[in-house]
Formats: C-alpha cells, sequence, structure tokens
C-alpha cells in the first residue's frame, strides 16, 4: 500500500467553552488515500464538522485547540505548521465546501469577482487568465452559459447554483483533499443527486480525495469506499461502507441503519413501526469520559460499558468498532 | 369506499401578489397552488411530497383556513369550510390543527411548555380551567413528557421534545384532521424515528387522520395510505401507496425516487437512475404546456404545448402527463 494521503492519529482537540474543557475530538485516528472518498457519519453534535476543522487548521479561535495526536499531509505535519503555512495549503491542496452555500459567499461580489479573488490569491496568472479560468470552472460545475453567469451576484443563484459556486470555487486551485461538510443537507433531492454526480465525475476527472459529511447512510453507500460512524467526538465504526452497512458492528451503527425508513423497492401493504435508539447525543459536558459514551442508548449495555471506555474491536476487512460487545453481538 | 373523505379539496388556487415592476405595469401573481384537488380519507393519512418551493405548505395552510384561498371548495367533514366565519370558523378551527416543521420557531420562547399546550383549549373552546388542566397533564403523558417538565420554557427542551410539545399543542383541542408540515425534517435521525413512531401510535388511539407534508421519500412511504405528488403548484400524481411507490408513473414522480440515495445495493444498481436537470423553471412566470416539460427526459411538442390534466387512470391511481394513459405504462 502507498503511503496515503493525510494521516490522523490519536488526534485530540479540545474545546473550552463555560461549561469547561471537554475534548470534542477525543483519540481520533485515520487514513484517507489519495483519490479516495472516505465519509463521516453521525447524529449532529457528533464531531464531524471540529475534525473536519481540525485538518482544515480551522478550529474556532480561542476556544478550540489541539491538543494531542497528528496530522500528516503529504508529508508534513500540520500540527506543527505557522499559520501561514496552513493558509497556503488550505487554499491550494485542501478545500473545504459547507452546507450553506449563502453564509460563505460574499452578498455584494458577483461569483465572477469571487472565484478570481480566489484564483489570484493561489496561482500566479494574469488577471485575464483568471477570468478565463473562471469561466471554465463554472462550466465544470454545469452551470449553463457559464461566462454570462460570472456577472451574477450570489442572490440570483437558486441553492443548488450556489453550492456549484461553492465548489468551483473550491477546485479553483486543483486540491488534493476536498471536504464536504453536508453540502447537500439544504438541497432538494433531485438537486443533491445532480451534486453528487458532479463530485463524482470531478473526483474521477481531477482524482481529488473526497471527505464527505454527512448524516445521510444512503449518501455515504451511493459516494463513498470506506466511513467512519463518529459517536460524541469518538470513532464508533470504521471500515469498508460495503462491510459496515453490510454487517454493522457497532450497536450506533445498527440503530442509525435501521432507525430510518428507507425508500423500498417494492411496498406491500405491512407497515413496521421504525427501530427506535433511545435518546439523544450527549453535550460536550460528557464528551471524554472513561466509559462508552453510547451506553445511555444501548441495549447492550453491561457495567463494563459504564466504567472504561471500550477498546477496538477488529474484524475481516479491516473493519473495526468500539465496544466491549461488538464480538459478539 | 363509499364513506366520505373527512377532507376533500377541490379546485384550490392560492395566488400571492408579486411586487410590481413598474408603476404602470400590471400587477402579477405567483400561484402557488393551481387548481389543485385531493382528498383524505377519515383515519389514514395522506402524504404531499414535492421539492421546496411546490405548494405543500400553502396548500396545506389554505384548507386550513391559514392562507387565504383565490378560488376553489374545501370540504371537511361534509361542511363547506371557505366560506365559515365568526364562531362556525371557530369550530372548524378546533377539528383541524397544525404540527410545524421548525420545533424552534413554532413555540413562544416566553411560554410554559404547558401554557404553549393548553393554549388552543383556552382560545378555541370554552373548556372549563380544571378541565384544561387535566388534559394537559394527560396529553403531556401521552407525547412522552415528564409531569416536572410542564412548567419548563422551550428552550430547555432538545428539537425531539420540543416537537412533542407542538404534537401535544396540535391534539389539545381532539382534532379530527391533524396537519404535519415536516414535522421530522429539522431533527436527526434516530429523534425522527422517535417522532415518526410516536405519530403512528396516536394516530391508532385518536383515530387521527393526517395530511402529512414531507419532502422526504423515505419518510412519505413509511408513513402514508396514499399520496398527492406536487410540482409547482400543480399536483401531478395522486395514488394510494402501494401503486404509488410500486408503479410510479409520472416522470418526476420517477425522478424523485430514483434521487433518493439508498444503503440497498441491489436496489442501487438494479434501478434505473433518472437524473433530471437544471431547477424548477421560474414560478412568476405562467407556463404553458406541462410544467415539468423543461427537465422531463422524455418530453414531446405536445408537452410543451398543452398542459396535461390530472386524469384517472386506474382505481386511485390518477396521473398528470400526456404520456401515460389506462395502460398505467411508465413513459420512461
Ligand atoms: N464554537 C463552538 N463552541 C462551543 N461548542 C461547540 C462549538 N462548535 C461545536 N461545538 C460543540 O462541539 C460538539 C461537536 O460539534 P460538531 O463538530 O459541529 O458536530 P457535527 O458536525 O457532528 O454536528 C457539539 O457538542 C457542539 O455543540
Ligand atoms: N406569503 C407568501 N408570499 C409570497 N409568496 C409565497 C408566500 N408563501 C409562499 N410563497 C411562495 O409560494 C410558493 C410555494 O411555497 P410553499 O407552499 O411554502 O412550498 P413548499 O411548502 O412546497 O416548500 C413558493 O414559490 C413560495 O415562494
Ligand atoms: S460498549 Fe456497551 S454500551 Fe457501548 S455500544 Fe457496546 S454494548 Fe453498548
Ligand atoms: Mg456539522
Ligand atoms: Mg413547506
Amino acid at each position: 500500500m502507498t503511503e496515503p494521503l493525510l494521516k490522523v492519529q490519536n488526534l485530540r482537540v479540545e474545546l473550552t467553552t463555560r461549561n469547561g474543557t471537554a475534548p470534542v475530538i477525543d483519540d481520533v485516528s485515520f487514513e484517507l488515500h489519495a483519490g479516495e472518498n472516505l465519509s463521516f457519519v453521525g447524529e449532529s453534535g457528533c464531531g464531524k464538522s471540529m475534525t473536519a476543522l481540525a485538518i482544515m487548521g480551522l478550529l474556532p479561535e480561542g476556544i478550540g485547540r489541539i491538543t494531542a495526536g497528528s496530522i500528516m499531509f503529504d508529508g508534513q505535519e500540520l500540527t506543527e505548521l505557522s499559520q501561514e503555512r496552513l493558509r497556503r495549503i488550505r487554499g491550494n491542496d485542501i478545500s473545504m465546501i459547507f452546507q450553506e452555500p449563502m453564509t460563505s459567499l460574499n452578498p455584494v461580489y458577483t461569483i465572477g469577482e469571487q472565484i478570481v479573488e480566489v484564483l489570484l490569491a493561489h496561482q500566479s496568472i494574469s488577471r485575464a487568465d483568471a477570468w478565463a479560468e473562471a469561466a471554465t470552472l463554472l462550466d465544470a460545475v454545469r452551470i449553463p452559459k457559464a461566462r454570462e453567469r460570472l456577472k451574477d451576484y450570489p442572490f440570483q443563484l437558486s441553492g443548488g447554483q450556489r453550492q456549484r459556486v461553492m465548489i468551483a470555487i473550491a477546485l479553483a486551485c486543483k486540491p488534493k483533499v476536498l471536504i464536504a461538510d453536508e453540502p447537500t443537507t439544504a438541497l432538494d433531492v433531485t438537486v443533491q443527486a445532480q451534486i453528487f454526480d458532479l463530485l463524482r465525475d470531478l473526483r474521477q476527472e481531477t482524482g481529488t480525495s473526497i471527505i464527505l459529511i454527512t448524516h445521510d447512510m444512503g449518501a455515504v453507500a451511493e459516494m463513498a469506499e470506506r466511513m467512519i460512524v463518529m459517536y460524541a467526538g469518538r470513532i464508533a465504526e470504521i471500515g469498508a461502507v460495503d462491510d459496515i452497512i453490510g454487517t454493522p458492528r457497532h450497536p450506533y451503527t445498527k440503530g442509525l441503519i435501521s432507525c430510518v425508513p428507507h425508500v423500498l423497492a417494492h411496498v406491500t401493504d405491512e407497515k413496521q413501526p421504525l427501530t427506535e435508539v433511545p435518546g439523544i447525543v450527549p453535550s460536550l459536558r460528557e464528551f471524554g469520559k472513561d466509559q462508552c459514551l453510547f451506553a445511555s442508548r444501548c441495549q447492550h449495555r453491561t457495567q463494563q460499558c459504564l466504567t472504561a471506555r471500550p477498546q477496538s474491536v477488529n474484524f475481516d476487512g479491516a473493519q473495526s468498532a468500539d465496544c466491549w460487545h461488538a464480538g459478539t453481538l | 369506499m363509499s364513506e366520505q373523505p373527512l377532507l376533500s379539496v377541490e379546485n384550490l388556487t392560492v395566488r400571492f401578489a408579486m411586487n410590481r415592476r413598474g408603476l404602470f405595469s400590471p400587477a402579477t401573481h405567483l400561484y402557488a397552488v393551481d387548481d389543485v384537488s385531493f382528498h383524505v380519507n377519515r383515519g389514514e393519512t395522506l402524504a404531499i411530497v414535492g421539492e421546496s418551493g411546490s405548494g405543500k405548505t400553502t396548500a396545506a395552510l389554505a384548507a386550513a383556513r391559514l392562507v387565504t384561498a383565490y378560488e376553489g371548495r374545501v370540504v371537511l367533514d361534509g361542511e363547506d369550510v371557505l366560506p365559515l366565519e365568526g364562531e362556525e370558523l371557530r369550530q372548524m378551527r378546533q377539528k383541524v390543527q397544525f404540527i410545524f416543521q421548525d420545533p424552534y420557531s413554532s413555540l413562544n420562547p416566553r411560554q410554559r411548555a404547558e401554557e404553549i399546550v393548553r393554549d388552543p383549549l383556552q382560545s378555541l373552546t370554552d373548556t372549563p380551567a380544571a378541565e384544561q388542566q387535566e388534559i394537559t397533564e394527560r396529553l403531556f403523558a401521552q407525547v412522552g413528557l415528564r409531569p416536572e417538565q410542564r412548567r419548563l420554557f422551550p428552550h430547555q427542551f432538545s428539537g425531539g421534545q420540543r416537537q412533542r410539545i407542538g404534537i401535544a399543542r396540535a391534539l389539545a383541542t381532539q382534532p379530527e384532521l391533524v396537519i404535519c408540515d415536516e414535522p421530522v425534517s429539522a431533527l436527526d435521525v434516530a429523534v425522527q424515528a422517535q417522532i415518526l413512531n410516536l405519530l403512528s401510535a396516536l394516530q391508532e388511539e385518536f383515530g387521527l387522520t393526517y395530511l402529512f407534508i414531507s419532502h422526504d421519500l423515505g419518510v412519505v412511504q413509511h408513513m402514508c395510505d396514499s399520496v398527492a405528488v406536487m410540482y409547482m403548484g400543480k399536483i401531478v400524481e395522486h395514488a394510494d401507496r402501494k401503486s404509488l411507490f410500486n408503479n410510479p408513473l409520472h416522470p418526476y414522480t420517477a425522478a424523485l425516487l430514483s434521487a433518493v440515495p439508498s444503503v440497498d445495493k441491489t436496489l442501487r444498481e438494479k434501478s434505473k437512475r433518472i437524473l433530471i436537470p437544471g431547477d424548477p423553471p421560474d414560478p412568476t412566470q405562467k407556463q404553458v404546456g406541462c410544467r415539468f416539460a423543461s427537465r422531463c427526459p422524455v418530453a414531446q411538442d405536445q408537452c410543451r404545448l398543452s398542459e396535461p390534466p390530472l386524469t384517472e387512470i386506474a382505481p386511485n391511481h390518477r396521473v398528470a402527463c400526456h404520456l401515460v394513459d389506462e395502460k398505467a405504462i411508465s413513459p420512461l
């Protein structure tokens, strides 16, 4: 196996809030290979966005900091880089798109101006070339009549088109890694299908690795080869998408898959109640405790689960689950 | 089924005035709901599904007299609803209640949970205070909230709990029809399942009729007895659950279904992906022909010229597409 493009090891990120300090990312390790799509799933508040922000070097200032672990990217230790070097990597090698494209676009500049700004900041090209390149990028994200649309302001675009513009900006510097944090959550399902199609094609054409953050197992199944289920700042389960969705090993993963009413290919008169995962994700205050943080919601909980953090149990094909009883369930 | 539907909506149109472009240009209107007809049988769930802006909420609000209808008829329990005024309107409001999407903004932040739940009893009924208290306490238990939570304010609850408060409030007047407008869209999947199961259990227990609005086809498939699919203010397909999902006939319905990402690998591999390009056209422009024609993969000349009417092509299966006839074969 070749060296991974991105290697995160034993990462710990602490957030300091009014309620004290807690590890929002707690001993998280994973690898991302060139050209791969890795997905993070989990309910909101599990630390998916924080993981992305940690990689980007964009943790909330004065609140969040990396206190242990390493983020190796392309041979560089990101946790030790200066702000200046990090900014360069952010622009050139790792890009991110967010859930709400409207808030990430500046309403007072045309989309052409915004794309050109990014191009000029990261490439040494002339302004005229940047405008030409901007049109090419809009065309690549399948916005019709790209050259004319460069003059539009963000409010003149639909939600789907704004997200395409964000993808165009993210791709402006041909990043090696694209982090997409719930990129389609605010969009209609037919538009989501278009965006997913676009991401798939771009990845094939450019070889960009994608980290897709989502709460939709279906999206993971369609987009990713490997996945990480996060719960309360920790990895609950990691492995190949087909393995995990076919045979989930962690009770949380099982719950996440079975509580959703999936569209069936053939419906009958029969209707079953949905499987429930009781309760909700714990608040940040609970993170970091030496126990299974899913225990309060888990039907397989034993005393051991409440007194020590579960160790990883490994299965065939590099699937592993952090659950004391994963091996016997 | 010989029994009258509980709710029957006939040729309903709702339009909103648009800002005039200039002083002398004529007023234009956006037809958010355009000549729409549907019905909901007693004790059943009709789901309205469609993308945002298709007119789902407006249709429901108009049927509940929360937005003014421009044309059409709404019959609830044999009674013509649109002309009602005064005390009669108040009586009707007891029978139709709403659960909103956003459990954050739909509750008054300054009211205690029990005041929120009691509110419709106070404004719509003459129930004595002591009885109001009893009903409120009972409702708290029925929606799975603890008695000591009655005195808390909305911000002290999680999203799912807030939605439970919204459900309790909607049930306070013992309504016959409950309109659930995207009731779980703002919730995490695990909490979604909790709320959907609660809604099903309450329906069973009280014989409730639901008008259930959602953009999530999995949720719709799970909850409904029949479905109306909306696109740009029109119903394009209206059928019972099995007919609609097992034999979707309108190209838009088929496209919607194929766009849902699936965890089921075999389903994914066998189902044909129907990618429809672009976004819906500008709703302020009056359309000639089928509204879906600009995105439809099989559109023909006639589709761009005349608007297809919603036609019954099989029992309990109505479709508005020029290319679908009694043979009930998908044009795709
Ligand atoms: N700026 C912040 N200040 C304080 N707490 C935060 C902040 N951002 C996130 N959190 C908390 O960190 C936890 C993880 O958040 P996040 O990474 O956004 O989760 P996800 O993306 O999985 O929904 C949550 O408990 C959240 O409330
Ligand atoms: N109060 C209003 N004034 C003007 N336009 C409105 C109003 N409410 C809704 N609309 C418009 O009517 C159309 C249908 O909206 P809505 O019923 O909210 O759709 P849905 O619930 O399917 O998302 C949209 O184009 C929307 O912008
Ligand atoms: S460690 Fe225990 S409580 Fe945690 S998921 Fe496994 S069985 Fe459940
Ligand atoms: Mg997030
Ligand atoms: Mg709506």
